[in-house]
Protein backbone atom coordinates (compact mmCIF):
# COMPACT_ATOMS: atom_id res chain seq x y z
CA UNK A 1 0.00 0.00 0.00
CA UNK A 2 1.08 3.54 -0.96
CA UNK A 3 -0.02 6.35 1.11
CA UNK A 4 0.01 10.20 -0.06
CA UNK A 5 -1.38 13.24 0.81
CA UNK A 6 -4.33 14.50 -0.67
CA UNK A 7 -3.92 18.07 -2.54
CA UNK A 8 -7.76 19.04 -1.23
CA UNK A 9 -6.93 20.23 2.07
CA UNK A 10 -4.69 22.75 4.28
CA UNK A 11 -2.69 21.19 7.01
CA UNK A 12 -0.54 23.24 9.78
CA UNK A 13 0.92 21.59 12.83
CA UNK A 14 -0.19 24.04 16.04
CA UNK A 15 1.32 23.08 19.21
CA UNK A 16 2.45 18.99 18.58
CA UNK A 17 -1.31 18.07 17.07
CA UNK A 18 -1.48 18.19 13.07
CA UNK A 19 -5.26 20.22 12.18
CA UNK A 20 -5.93 18.97 9.18
CA UNK A 21 -8.83 20.74 7.09
CA UNK A 22 -10.95 19.37 3.83
CA UNK A 23 -10.50 21.85 1.08
CA UNK A 24 -14.01 20.07 -0.39
CA UNK A 25 -16.43 20.66 3.22
CA UNK A 26 -14.51 22.57 5.80
CA UNK A 27 -14.58 19.53 7.55
CA UNK A 28 -11.43 20.02 10.97
CA UNK A 29 -9.92 16.66 11.72
CA UNK A 30 -7.07 16.28 14.56
CA UNK A 31 -4.65 13.78 13.91
CA UNK A 32 -3.28 11.86 16.84
CA UNK A 33 0.54 11.11 17.35
CA UNK A 34 0.42 7.89 14.51
CA UNK A 35 -1.72 9.66 12.18
CA UNK A 36 0.76 12.15 11.84
CA UNK A 37 3.71 10.50 11.71
CA UNK A 38 1.79 8.96 8.83
CA UNK A 39 0.61 12.09 7.31
CA UNK A 40 4.33 13.18 7.14
CA UNK A 41 5.93 10.31 5.75
CA UNK A 42 2.93 10.15 3.47
CA UNK A 43 4.80 11.11 -0.17
CA UNK A 44 3.27 8.87 -2.44
CA UNK A 45 6.25 6.78 -2.81
CA UNK A 46 7.14 5.05 0.17
CA UNK A 47 5.73 2.02 0.84
CA UNK A 48 3.43 2.13 3.67
CA UNK A 49 5.00 -1.13 5.69
CA UNK A 50 8.28 0.75 5.40
CA UNK A 51 7.10 3.93 7.17
CA UNK A 52 5.80 1.72 9.68
CA UNK A 53 8.76 -0.37 10.08
CA UNK A 54 10.83 2.82 10.59
CA UNK A 55 8.70 5.92 11.79
CA UNK A 56 6.45 3.48 14.28
CA UNK A 57 7.35 0.05 15.33
CA UNK A 58 10.31 1.82 17.23
CA UNK A 59 8.63 5.05 18.30
CA UNK A 60 6.18 3.15 19.84
CA UNK A 61 7.40 -0.25 20.76
CA UNK A 62 5.11 -2.24 18.90
CA UNK A 63 5.30 -5.61 16.62
CA UNK A 64 5.23 -5.33 12.77
CA UNK A 65 2.32 -6.84 11.69
CA UNK A 66 0.00 -5.39 14.60
CA UNK A 67 1.46 -1.67 13.74
CA UNK A 68 1.16 -2.57 9.71
CA UNK A 69 -2.73 -3.25 10.36
CA UNK A 70 -3.01 -0.49 12.51
CA UNK A 71 -1.88 1.91 10.26
CA UNK A 72 -3.69 0.14 7.40
CA UNK A 73 -7.07 0.38 8.39
CA UNK A 74 -5.93 4.55 9.80
CA UNK A 75 -5.25 5.40 6.38
CA UNK A 76 -8.24 3.94 4.75
CA UNK A 77 -10.29 5.74 7.20
CA UNK A 78 -8.47 9.22 6.61
CA UNK A 79 -9.03 7.97 2.69
CA UNK A 80 -12.57 7.59 3.73
CA UNK A 81 -12.43 11.14 4.69
CA UNK A 82 -10.19 12.54 1.87
CA UNK A 83 -7.14 13.68 3.68
CA UNK A 84 -5.12 10.69 2.04
CA UNK A 85 -4.93 8.98 -1.56
CA UNK A 86 -4.05 5.61 -1.11
CA UNK A 87 -2.81 3.15 -4.08
CA UNK A 88 -1.09 -0.69 -4.15
CA UNK A 89 1.08 1.69 -6.31
CA UNK A 90 3.53 4.43 -6.42
CA UNK A 91 1.08 7.49 -6.42
CA UNK A 92 2.37 9.82 -8.86
CA UNK A 93 2.19 13.64 -8.82
CA UNK A 94 2.04 12.84 -4.65
CA UNK A 95 1.57 16.65 -2.71
CA UNK A 96 5.00 17.34 -2.34
CA UNK A 97 4.75 20.05 0.31
CA UNK A 98 6.14 19.15 3.81
CA UNK A 99 2.98 19.42 6.15
CA UNK B 1 -21.79 53.14 -0.47
CA UNK B 2 -21.48 50.33 2.94
CA UNK B 3 -18.07 50.84 4.14
CA UNK B 4 -16.48 47.86 6.82
CA UNK B 5 -13.49 46.90 7.56
CA UNK B 6 -12.01 49.95 5.31
CA UNK B 7 -13.49 48.31 2.08
CA UNK B 8 -16.52 50.41 0.49
CA UNK B 9 -19.28 48.06 -1.11
CA UNK B 10 -21.49 49.98 -3.30
CA UNK B 11 -25.23 48.77 -3.37
CA UNK B 12 -27.27 50.62 -6.23
CA UNK B 13 -31.00 49.90 -6.31
CA UNK B 14 -33.94 51.79 -7.96
CA UNK B 15 -36.18 51.15 -5.54
CA UNK B 16 -36.14 54.36 -2.79
CA UNK B 17 -38.18 52.70 -0.58
CA UNK B 18 -35.38 49.86 -0.36
CA UNK B 19 -32.98 52.14 -0.79
CA UNK B 20 -34.21 53.92 2.38
CA UNK B 21 -34.57 50.97 4.27
CA UNK B 22 -30.42 50.53 3.57
CA UNK B 23 -29.43 54.06 4.40
CA UNK B 24 -31.08 53.43 7.62
CA UNK B 25 -29.99 49.82 8.48
CA UNK B 26 -26.22 50.45 7.42
CA UNK B 27 -26.56 54.10 9.30
CA UNK B 28 -22.77 54.42 11.09
CA UNK B 29 -21.23 52.47 7.94
CA UNK B 30 -22.35 54.49 4.85
CA UNK B 31 -19.68 56.47 3.78
CA UNK B 32 -20.86 58.10 -0.19
CA UNK B 33 -17.45 59.60 -0.18
CA UNK B 34 -15.30 55.89 -0.11
CA UNK B 35 -14.46 54.70 -3.35
CA UNK B 36 -16.00 51.39 -3.70
CA UNK B 37 -14.09 48.47 -3.99
CA UNK B 38 -16.79 46.23 -5.27
CA UNK B 39 -20.27 47.05 -6.78
CA UNK B 40 -23.43 45.21 -6.62
CA UNK B 41 -26.68 46.43 -8.70
CA UNK B 42 -29.93 44.88 -6.96
CA UNK B 43 -33.02 43.45 -9.11
CA UNK B 44 -35.26 43.46 -6.78
CA UNK B 45 -37.26 40.36 -7.96
CA UNK B 46 -37.90 36.59 -6.17
CA UNK B 47 -35.04 34.31 -7.22
CA UNK B 48 -36.22 31.72 -9.05
CA UNK B 49 -34.72 27.73 -9.10
CA UNK B 50 -34.30 28.11 -5.45
CA UNK B 51 -35.94 26.10 -2.85
CA UNK B 52 -37.57 28.83 -0.24
CA UNK B 53 -35.09 27.36 2.89
CA UNK B 54 -32.28 26.15 0.74
CA UNK B 55 -28.84 26.71 2.79
CA UNK B 56 -26.36 28.92 1.10
CA UNK B 57 -23.82 27.84 -1.16
CA UNK B 58 -20.78 29.74 -2.67
CA UNK B 59 -19.18 28.50 -5.65
CA UNK B 60 -16.57 30.12 -8.27
CA UNK B 61 -16.50 29.00 -11.79
CA UNK B 62 -15.10 30.81 -14.57
CA UNK B 63 -12.96 33.57 -12.17
CA UNK B 64 -17.02 34.91 -10.64
CA UNK B 65 -18.22 33.97 -7.68
CA UNK B 66 -22.17 32.61 -7.36
CA UNK B 67 -23.53 33.34 -4.11
CA UNK B 68 -27.08 32.01 -3.29
CA UNK B 69 -28.87 31.42 -0.67
CA UNK B 70 -33.27 30.69 -0.45
CA UNK B 71 -33.94 34.22 -0.31
CA UNK B 72 -31.14 35.37 -2.69
CA UNK B 73 -28.58 34.29 -5.71
CA UNK B 74 -25.86 36.54 -6.59
CA UNK B 75 -22.30 37.02 -8.62
CA UNK B 76 -19.36 39.05 -8.35
CA UNK B 77 -16.48 39.37 -10.64
CA UNK B 78 -13.53 40.03 -8.78
CA UNK B 79 -11.58 40.90 -10.79
CA UNK B 80 -13.75 44.13 -12.21
CA UNK B 81 -15.21 44.29 -8.90
CA UNK B 82 -19.27 44.16 -10.14
CA UNK B 83 -21.79 42.00 -9.44
CA UNK B 84 -25.63 41.61 -8.80
CA UNK B 85 -28.06 40.55 -6.69
CA UNK B 86 -31.74 38.96 -7.09
CA UNK B 87 -33.97 39.31 -4.03
CA UNK B 88 -37.05 40.82 -2.76
CA UNK B 89 -37.28 43.57 -0.55
CA UNK B 90 -35.41 41.31 2.62
CA UNK B 91 -32.27 43.42 4.14
CA UNK B 92 -31.57 39.92 5.46
CA UNK B 93 -30.45 38.96 2.31
CA UNK B 94 -28.09 42.26 1.14
CA UNK B 95 -26.96 41.56 4.75
CA UNK B 96 -25.58 37.84 4.13
CA UNK B 97 -24.17 39.17 0.43
CA UNK B 98 -22.30 41.45 2.14
CA UNK B 99 -21.22 38.70 4.95
CA UNK B 100 -19.90 36.17 2.40
CA UNK B 101 -18.43 39.00 -0.10
CA UNK B 102 -16.24 40.43 2.84
CA UNK B 103 -15.43 36.53 4.41
CA UNK B 104 -13.61 35.85 0.79
CA UNK B 105 -11.90 39.50 0.71
CA UNK B 106 -10.93 39.03 4.01
CA UNK B 107 -9.72 35.41 3.31
CA UNK B 108 -7.37 37.00 0.30
CA UNK B 109 -5.19 38.57 2.37
CA UNK B 110 -5.02 36.91 6.05
CA UNK B 111 -8.00 37.94 7.21
CA UNK B 112 -11.80 36.36 8.80
CA UNK B 113 -15.08 37.27 10.27
CA UNK B 114 -15.26 35.51 12.90
CA UNK B 115 -18.53 34.11 15.39
CA UNK B 116 -17.25 36.61 18.04
CA UNK B 117 -18.84 39.70 20.05
CA UNK B 118 -16.07 42.26 19.52
CA UNK B 119 -15.14 45.17 21.62
CA UNK B 120 -12.49 47.67 21.90
CA UNK B 121 -11.04 49.00 25.85
CA UNK B 122 -7.76 51.20 26.51
CA UNK B 123 -7.23 50.74 22.73
CA UNK B 124 -6.92 47.20 22.49
CA UNK B 125 -9.86 44.67 20.74
CA UNK B 126 -10.58 41.98 22.67
CA UNK B 127 -12.96 38.87 20.46
CA UNK B 128 -15.31 36.64 22.50
CA UNK B 129 -16.09 33.76 20.21
CA UNK B 130 -18.35 31.17 20.70
CA UNK B 131 -21.70 29.35 18.90
CA UNK B 132 -25.57 30.53 19.29
CA UNK B 133 -25.87 30.58 23.29
CA UNK B 134 -22.27 30.31 24.42
CA UNK B 135 -22.62 34.03 25.77
CA UNK B 136 -21.80 36.54 23.04
CA UNK B 137 -24.14 38.58 23.48
CA UNK B 138 -24.32 38.38 27.05
CA UNK B 139 -20.54 39.35 27.12
CA UNK B 140 -21.41 42.79 25.17
CA UNK B 141 -24.74 43.80 27.27
CA UNK B 142 -22.27 43.14 30.42
CA UNK B 143 -19.97 45.69 28.54
CA UNK B 144 -18.34 48.66 30.94
CA UNK B 145 -19.13 52.23 29.99
CA UNK B 146 -15.62 52.55 28.62
CA UNK B 147 -15.75 49.55 26.12
CA UNK B 148 -17.22 50.13 22.81
CA UNK B 149 -18.74 48.03 20.94
CA UNK B 150 -17.34 46.82 17.82
CA UNK B 151 -20.03 43.37 17.31
CA UNK B 152 -21.94 41.71 19.07
CA UNK B 153 -21.90 38.37 16.62
CA UNK B 154 -20.02 38.94 13.96
CA UNK B 155 -16.56 40.43 14.31
CA UNK B 156 -13.81 41.63 11.16
CA UNK B 157 -10.71 40.88 11.30
CA UNK B 158 -8.49 41.88 8.60
CA UNK B 159 -4.21 41.48 8.36
CA UNK B 160 -2.51 44.68 8.00
CA UNK B 161 1.23 43.59 8.20
CA UNK B 162 2.12 41.40 11.32
CA UNK B 163 -1.09 43.12 13.26
CA UNK B 164 -4.22 41.88 13.33
CA UNK B 165 -6.84 45.02 13.47
CA UNK B 166 -10.25 44.24 14.36
CA UNK B 167 -13.28 46.63 13.27
CA UNK B 168 -16.94 47.49 14.30
CA UNK B 169 -19.40 46.18 11.53
CA UNK B 170 -22.95 46.23 11.34
CA UNK B 171 -23.89 42.85 11.69
CA UNK B 172 -25.80 42.28 14.97
CA UNK B 173 -26.93 39.78 16.96
CA UNK B 174 -29.81 39.33 19.95
CA UNK B 175 -28.66 42.95 21.07
CA UNK B 176 -30.15 44.60 17.14
CA UNK B 177 -27.80 47.28 17.66
CA UNK B 178 -25.25 48.11 15.15
CA UNK B 179 -21.45 48.22 16.12
CA UNK B 180 -19.30 51.63 16.37
CA UNK B 181 -17.36 52.09 13.00
CA UNK B 182 -13.85 52.08 14.67
CA UNK B 183 -11.19 49.74 14.76
CA UNK B 184 -8.40 48.77 17.15
CA UNK B 185 -5.88 46.21 17.27
CA UNK B 186 -6.53 42.88 18.36
CA UNK B 187 -4.84 41.82 22.11
CA UNK B 188 -6.70 38.40 22.76
CA UNK B 189 -9.58 36.30 21.71
CA UNK B 190 -11.44 34.56 24.23
CA UNK B 191 -13.62 31.48 23.88
CA UNK B 192 -16.72 31.57 26.00
CA UNK B 193 -18.19 29.24 27.94
CA UNK B 194 -20.36 29.82 31.00
CA UNK B 195 -19.93 28.68 34.66
CA UNK B 196 -19.83 29.32 38.11
CA UNK B 197 -16.96 31.34 38.58
CA UNK B 198 -15.21 34.01 36.56
CA UNK B 199 -11.42 33.00 35.37
CA UNK B 200 -9.47 33.32 32.57
CA UNK B 201 -7.32 30.55 31.26
CA UNK B 202 -4.40 30.16 28.00
CA UNK B 203 -5.31 28.04 25.77
CA UNK B 204 -2.58 25.94 23.41
CA UNK B 205 -2.09 26.21 20.49
CA UNK B 206 -4.28 23.61 19.10
CA UNK B 207 -7.23 24.57 21.11
CA UNK B 208 -6.67 28.20 20.28
CA UNK B 209 -6.76 27.04 15.97
CA UNK B 210 -9.72 24.26 16.94
CA UNK B 211 -11.66 27.19 19.22
CA UNK B 212 -11.24 29.94 16.05
CA UNK B 213 -12.02 27.37 13.21
CA UNK B 214 -15.07 26.20 15.03
CA UNK B 215 -16.24 29.66 14.77
CA UNK B 216 -14.66 30.90 11.74
CA UNK B 217 -17.51 32.16 9.19
CA UNK B 218 -16.59 30.64 5.55
CA UNK B 219 -18.96 30.01 2.85
CA UNK B 220 -17.11 29.09 -0.15
CA UNK B 221 -17.02 25.28 -1.24
CA UNK B 222 -13.32 25.60 -2.84
CA UNK B 223 -10.26 24.19 -1.87
CA UNK B 224 -7.98 27.30 -2.72
CA UNK B 225 -10.09 29.74 -0.61
CA UNK B 226 -11.00 27.01 2.04
CA UNK B 227 -6.83 26.62 2.08
CA UNK B 228 -6.94 30.65 2.23
CA UNK B 229 -9.58 30.67 5.25
CA UNK B 230 -7.67 27.74 7.54
CA UNK B 231 -4.03 29.62 6.84
CA UNK B 232 -5.53 32.96 7.77
CA UNK B 233 -6.75 31.52 11.54
CA UNK B 234 -3.55 29.67 11.81
CA UNK B 235 -1.42 32.36 11.87
CA UNK B 236 -3.55 34.20 13.73
CA UNK B 237 -3.65 32.12 17.12
CA UNK B 238 0.44 31.99 16.69
CA UNK B 239 0.24 35.94 16.96
CA UNK B 240 -2.56 36.77 19.21
CA UNK B 241 -2.96 34.73 22.61
CA UNK B 242 -6.22 33.03 23.07
CA UNK B 243 -7.59 32.25 26.58
CA UNK B 244 -10.74 30.15 27.66
CA UNK B 245 -12.83 32.59 29.68
CA UNK B 246 -15.46 30.85 32.20
CA UNK B 247 -17.98 33.42 33.44
CA UNK B 248 -20.76 34.43 35.60
CA UNK B 249 -23.42 36.64 33.80
CA UNK B 250 -22.39 39.65 35.75
CA UNK B 251 -20.63 42.98 35.20
CA UNK B 252 -17.83 41.47 37.45
CA UNK B 253 -16.16 39.31 34.25
CA UNK B 254 -15.31 42.80 32.64
CA UNK B 255 -12.76 42.94 35.48
CA UNK B 256 -10.47 40.10 33.63
CA UNK B 257 -10.55 41.96 30.43
CA UNK B 258 -8.84 44.73 29.36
Amino acid sequence: MYIARSSRIAARKLGEEMLVMSGLDSTLFTLNATATILWQAADGETPLQQIVERRICGEFDVAQPEALRDAEMLAETLARHGILVVSDRPIAGAASSKA
Amino acid sequence: MIAIGGVAVAVNTTDSAFFALLQERYSGFVDDAAAAEFEFDIDLRRPVGLQPDAPVQVTCRDGRWYMQRGDFQAELEPASGRGRIRQTANPYSIDAVLRITHSLLLARHGGFLLHSASAVRNGKAFLFAGVSGAGKTTIARLAPRDATLLTDEISYVRKSGEVYQAFGTPFAGELAKLGENVSAPVSAVYLLAQGDTNRVEPVGEADAGRGVLANLLFFAEEPDMVHKAFEAACDFVKCVPVYRLTFVPDQRVWELIG
